[in-house]
């Protein structure tokens, strides 16, 4: 990953897209969601979903699985190094995330097509080695509705510390 | 059954403890969240979060099913639209024990779907140290009684 200070706000990238079989939307809803419209497609039919959907847990963990890999596969190992000789960041834990919408339900058989653009960037007084990246992750079906989204936090590290301006 | 009209804002349900096993951890890390401190204990070590801990998402997850078990397994539960915010204010380490307190801090019908109404709720997730681990604010669409929905 890029430094705090090399991120640039609107940069948009394409994380890639998943087809969620009924196999697997049932195999999730078995340990983390066991609700009968994701679990059993005749007793999905009966509910006002129609039938068979993915837990919303489920699709937030394929965008999970999809960013790691977006960030395995584009490993910044070029870079200004920082002066006191710290590795390039590797991305680092998260605080928690905002405004998640299940827009659309995820069907058995939908492929969904993960983007994620950078939308704030957050300086931190408590922590001048690290500051917070807001991304605006958006999951579209192969029809290209809109069927979910939400504000990702990341700590990132600093390259060098922030100096808060002087009052 | 519990329908929309049975709840209340201040309405509560406390789940029983959950303890999360090093084999569930790395399980879901592998599949979803492969990242060195939720895999490898020596990385984790090494890492900010101080030891092997849950994905963020396992943690949602694994709040879900509690929550299920102790909720929508008796409720009239049709779904939700998303969370205003998800909290991890600490880690999930390897082997702590957590509870979750879900409350209502709202209710009201829906004006697109007269046969529903919704809910919104907190989660606190605390653990055998006292520590919040995780909050969230999230939104549950429930059947009404008076409509039959389910």
């Amino acid at each position: 990953m890029a430094w705090f200070e090399d991120i640039e706000l609107g940069t948009e990238v394409e994380l890639g897209a998943h087809t969620f079989t009924a196999e697997d939307i049932k195999r999730f809803a078995a340990r983390f969601d066991p609700q009968p419209f994701h679990l059993d497609e005749e007793a999905a039919k009966e509910t006002h979903f129609g039938g068979l959907v993915a837990s919303g847990w489920h699709t937030a963990a394929v965008w999970m699985k999809l960013m790691i890999a977006f960030r395995d596969n584009h490993a910044e190992t070029e870079g200004k190094p920082a002066p006191d000789g710290r590795p390039m960041p590797r991305g680092g834990p998260s605080p928690g995330f905002l405004d998640l919408k299940w827009i659309k339900p995820v069907r058995a058989g939908d492929t969904i097509n993960f983007r994620s653009t950078t939308v704030e960037k957050v300086d931190l007084r408590s922590r001048p080695y690290l500051g917070i990246v807001r991304n605006l992750n958006e999951g579209f079906n192969q029809d290209g509705e809109l069927v979910f989204s939400f504000i990702g936090q990341g700590l990132i590290e600093r390259r060098e510390p922030f100096v808060p301006p002087e009052d | 059954m519990i329908y929309w009209e049975d709840l209340a804002v201040g309405w509560s349900v406390t789940t029983p403890e959950k303890t999360v096993s090093r084999e569930e951890i790395i399980d879901f890390a592998e599949e979803y969240d492969p990242q060195p401190f939720h895999l490898d204990e020596e990385a984790a070590k090494k890492s900010i979060l101080g030891g092997l801990c849950a994905s963020g998402w396992h943690i949602g997850s694994i709040a879900m099913r509690m929550v299920h078990d102790s909720f929508h397994v008796d409720a009239a539960a049709l779904g939700s639209p998303g969370i205003a915010e998800m909290r991890w204010q600490k880690p999930l380490y390897v082997g702590d024990t957590v509870f979750i307190t879900a409350e209502v801090t709202g209710t009201r019908e829906s004006q697109s779907r007269p046969d529903m109404g919704i809910t919104n709720w907190h989660w606190t997730m605390t653990n055998q140290r006292g520590q919040t681990v995780m909050t969230c604010d999230t939104v549950l669409l429930m059947g009404r009684r008076d409509t039959g929905a389910s």
